[in-house]
């Protein structure tokens, strides 16, 4: 507390968006790695919800937050293992797969938290000690600059790019295209899976039902709206997020709380509009692999 | 001789079937909310248990997982021959008067909305009244004289608790004010924990030191918040004062528990009856709640405050604006 009252209120902004972007950027990273690699990624949703699940009820049994976020970060992986098998091996049509790992996920929560906990949906609350106060925040913007270094100066990231954009240059080289696309989909598994635990361990004390409230979508809204790229992604996120953040600060002031609700959505299609410059998907994205590898 | 064991198993199954007819079977179709939201729909939950318990009747319960499925839930029941299905919450109120009208034997009770059928009984609650009385201990437990109130879907009813908790704080602190937040615009916003908790949060960060919260299964984000920044909530519906002991003031209790539970020994009793029942302060149908968790909260000066006010309201001396009239 400043003394100064609009240094206080800016100050309660900025952190709030902070704290409120941590699951989105989490989970828009986690789609950049799905969908640079080549693969339709609509299920960040259900990953996200399973790792807040999983994150809930670790750190409820062991009473050990990391673990859980460790743990829910393994679940967010697990589900886009069988993402994986479905659509790498068996080239299923990652839109309909994604929609089924979505709604699989809806459906398996319940059934987990009435094994354990008796209850329908929901987990008990955690106690303080067993749940965050801003550590998944320090992780991922320590994890930021890594990440995009790791983008701007690797051969990795330029064969996670060749994956999505024209995979056969790639087999050329005698590189397997399948094993990338594999290893870039459990990243985004963990990525998206941390995004969820940071939800209910951090933002939340318990795993509530349906919990994520959309923000698996909006994260792809964010990947779509920053072109693709990870700085501008980002950048995507933190804007959703202030939005949300400031229509908290504005309700009551008069102006109509529905209207600032819609601004983030509107921005984007107005973005995907080609307003902001062309917005391009990785060209090969959502194409199964040639038969001969 | 094998045979003849199949065949009396099939009659023991029988009896055994027929026995379970004869207990009342009760079905109970909660709101998306849960069982576990620890407020509006576990009220309802313990009061039917509660009935399990003690009455010896039937009980299956379900939940809504989204609104569309309400009116198959009720038909359902309807159809299996359940001697009454109550539909706990407003969302539900179409979707009963629709299934009542279709099924004119099975009896049906309605929280929160009202269906103008003649086999519904519609249980509905002076929110507004319960809502002034916390509103009060709100104002008199706030230094700052600043008080907060997040509601969770933009709606009516909630807007019925707001209004009534604003006369209560104009009432005992003329200069008091009240910030008011809602989480969203549809159903999510009742399992919205983090979303609540930033709203919370911005409501500290200005100033309130007390905020009552109407918001379902959100709610706990608020508690996490005010235990976080050392302030006060005021919980919902079912008393939450245990959740998290010395950060919540008291919680305007609903008691749908008691409403749920007294519709079952009616219907147990074959006394029911339909029409529309509302539950006030007079019947002790809402009320404050007052333990061991939140003793140390309550002055024996607000104790007493409230329960005059309690009185003053019953008796008509105070009249609390109710949001679905004034609109009108």
């Amino acid at each position: 507390m400043t003394g100064l009252p609009w240094l206080d209120e800016l100050i309660s902004l900025v952190l709030a968006t902070l704290r409120s972007a941590t699951p989105l950027i989490f989970a828009a990273l986690g789609g950049f790695f799905s969908e640079r690699s080549g693969t339709v990624q609509i299920s960040l949703e259900g990953q996200m919800l399973m790792g807040a699940l999983t994150g809930a009820v670790i750190a409820l049994k062991t009473g050990n937050p990391y673990l859980g976020f460790i743990c829910g970060g393994l679940a967010g992986v697990f589900v886009t293992l069988v993402f994986a098998v479905f659509s790498l091996k068996l080239r299923m049509d990652q839109i309909v797969l994604g929609t089924g790992l979505n709604i699989l996920a809806m459906g398996l929560a319940p059934f987990v938290t009435k094994v354990f906990f008796d209850s329908t949906g929901s987990t008990p609350s955690l106690p303080a000690e067993s749940r965050f106060t801003s550590e998944p925040m320090f992780l991922l913007f320590a994890l930021i600059p890594l990440l995009l270094w790791w983008f701007a100066k690797t051969k990795s990231s330029l064969y996670v790019q060749f994956a999505g954009e024209n995979p056969t240059i790639l087999s050329s080289l005698g590189k397997s295209v399948l094993k990338i696309r594999l290893y870039s989909l459990m990243t985004c598994g963990l990525l998206a899976g941390f995004g969820g635990a940071s939800l209910s361990l951090f933002l939340a004390s318990a795993y509530s039902p349906n919990m994520t409230a959309g923000r698996g979508f909006i994260a792809l809204a964010a990947l779509i709206f920053g072109k693709w790229k990870p700085g501008p992604t980002i950048a995507a996120c933190l804007f959703f997020a202030f939005i949300d953040s400031l229509q908290v600060q504005l309700q009551g002031s008069g102006l109509p709380v529905q209207f600032i609700q819609i601004l983030p959505y509107l921005v984007t299609v107005v973005a995907l509009a080609g307003f902001f410059g062309r917005s391009r998907a990785p060209a090969a994205i959502g194409k199964p692999l040639e038969e001969s590898k | 001789m094998c045979k003849f064991n199949k065949l009396s198993v099939f009659f023991a199954a029988l009896l055994f079937f027929s026995l379970c007819q004869a207990s009342n079977k009760i079905g109970l179709v909660l709101d998306k909310g849960g069982k576990d939201d620890k407020s509006f729909n576990s009220a309802a939950y313990e009061g039917a248990m509660k009935a399990q318990k003690e009455l010896g009747i039937e009980l299956k319960y379900v939940e809504a997982m989204d609104s569309n499925a309400l009116e198959s839930l009720h038909r359902s029941f309807a159809k299996r021959g359940f001697d009454l299905v109550i539909g706990v919450g407003f969302a539900q109120a179409e979707a009963v008067n629709k299934i009542a009208a279709q099924f004119p034997q099975t009896k049906f009770a309605l929280i929160d909305g009202e269906a103008k059928q003649p086999n519904v009984k519609n249980l509905l609650f002076e929110e507004h009244e319960g809502s002034f009385v916390v509103g009060v201990l709100a104002a008199m437990a706030s230094k700052s004289g600043k008080v907060g109130f997040i509601g969770g879907m933009d709606i009516p009813l909630i807007r019925r608790f707001e209004l009534g908790f604003r006369e209560g704080i104009k009432f005992q602190n003329p200069k008091g004010s009240l910030e008011s937040n809602y989480i969203g615009v549809t159903g999510e916003a009742w399992n919205n924990p983090a979303k609540a908790k930033e709203l919370a949060l911005s409501q500290f960060a200005k100033g309130v030191d007390v905020v009552f919260v109407a918001a379902g299964a959100s709610g706990t984000g608020v508690f996490d918040a005010a235990e976080e920044k050392k302030k006060l909530a005021i919980g919902v519906d079912s008393n939450q004062n245990w959740m998290k002991p010395g950060f919540i003031l008291t919680s305007m209790m609903k008691r749908v528990d008691v409403a749920v539970y007294e519709t079952i020994k009616e219907v147990h009793q074959n006394k029911f009856s339909g029409g529309t029942f509302r539950f006030g302060l007079k019947n002790s149908g809402v009320d404050y709640a007052l333990d061991s968790f939140n003793k140390n909260l309550m002055t024996p000066e607000m104790k007493k405050r409230a329960d005059d006010v309690k009185i003053q309201i019953s008796s008509g001396k105070i009249k609390v604006s109710d949001f679905y009239k004034v609109k009108r």
